[in-house]
């Protein structure tokens, strides 16, 4: 079995109103020095599949049609 | 002139869409689940809003997944129209009938009031019964219908036309890009936009605002 993580962030230039709000906040609890912060996703995928590359491919597969918005969000595969 | 309606779990517009269909074309709309794949040949598809799949992983995305929306895809190839109000517009971007994609509001807030919106496109099945630059009426109710799409597809979707509905008179409930509250495929027929029109259609709703819109894709009389 492999384990991947996948991670999806915003795209640069995408407004994220969710990550301003944060971001305000943490300044109000007074942590000063927050630069911008970005909310994202993390999908922890459990694969019955042994050939790694195979896994890879796949996975991407599975951001580019549902898991990531492509128009908005990038993603990236990472195998543990 | 045949309706059909798309049905999902967690839609909640669904009754007010029928309710208006029926009482606009005369007859009752077919309804279709979300695991047929086919649709009957009708003239008109309409997507409610509500919250299909409760928005989870993102609004619309598991809803343009389901069989339903192949069928949707296929008729809307061969020239059938389509709508999608509201969620229904999430699903349309999702499933890529439409470009771009409906990111929360800006005001992080759930919003339900009533705006105004012009008509940015008058040329078109859905809105040939409005004037051009025309202010009508709507109710919205959305907590996720911020438009966006990159530069170059905002300026493919302005050049041609394909830019519907925008919010007028400083009505922009959700930080929409352009002020856009609803757009129109290349082929011009699928159409998606946030606001409701199925719920300005007669006296009893306060108003009509809304009802032009049905009667211009159905070809019906005033």
């Amino acid at each position: 079995m492999i384990k991947a993580r996948i991670t999806v962030t915003l795209k640069n230039g995408v407004l994220d109103p969710q990550g301003k709000a944060i971001e305000h906040a943490l300044s109000g609890l007074g942590f000063d020095g927050v630069g911008a912060v970005r909310q994202g996703k993390v999908f922890d995928v459990e694969l019955a599949e042994s050939d790694r590359a195979k896994a890879e491919a796949d996975l991407k597969a599975m951001c580019d049609k549902l898991l990531a918005n492509t128009v908005i969000e990038n993603y990236s595969v990472t195998l543990t | 002139m045949k309706t059909a309606v798309v049905l999902l779990p967690g839609l909640n517009r669904d009754r007010d869409m029928i309710a208006a269909l029926t009482k606009i074309s005369g007859q009752a709309p077919a309804t279709v689940w979300q695991t047929d794949t086919e649709i009957p040949d009708v003239d008109l598809i309409a997507i409610p809003g509500g919250f299909s799949f409760g928005d989870y992983l993102r609004c619309g995305a598991i809803a343009a997944r389901m069989p339903v929306m192949r069928a949707v895809a296929e008729k809307a190839a061969k020239g059938v129209m389509v709508i999608g109000v509201c969620n229904g517009f999430q699903i349309l971007v999702e499933a890529g009938l439409l470009p771009g994609a409906l990111m929360r509001n800006t005001s992080l807030k759930f919003v339900c009031r009533q705006v105004k919106l012009e008509i940015a496109n008058a040329n078109t099945m859905f809105t040939r019964r409005y004037q051009p630059g025309q202010i009508i009426r709507s109710p919205v109710a959305h907590h996720d219908g911020n438009y966006f799409a990159d530069a170059e597809t905002l300026a493919r979707l302005e050049g041609e036309g394909q830019v519907v509905f925008r919010y007028a008179e400083g009505t922009n409930p959700n930080g929409s890009i352009n002020d856009i509250a609803g757009i129109i495929n290349e082929q011009g027929n699928v159409l998606g936009l946030m606001p409701h029109p199925e719920n300005l259609i007669e006296a009893a709703h306060g108003g009509s605002d809304g009802r032009a819109l049905f009667e211009g894709a159905l070809g019906i009389a005033a």
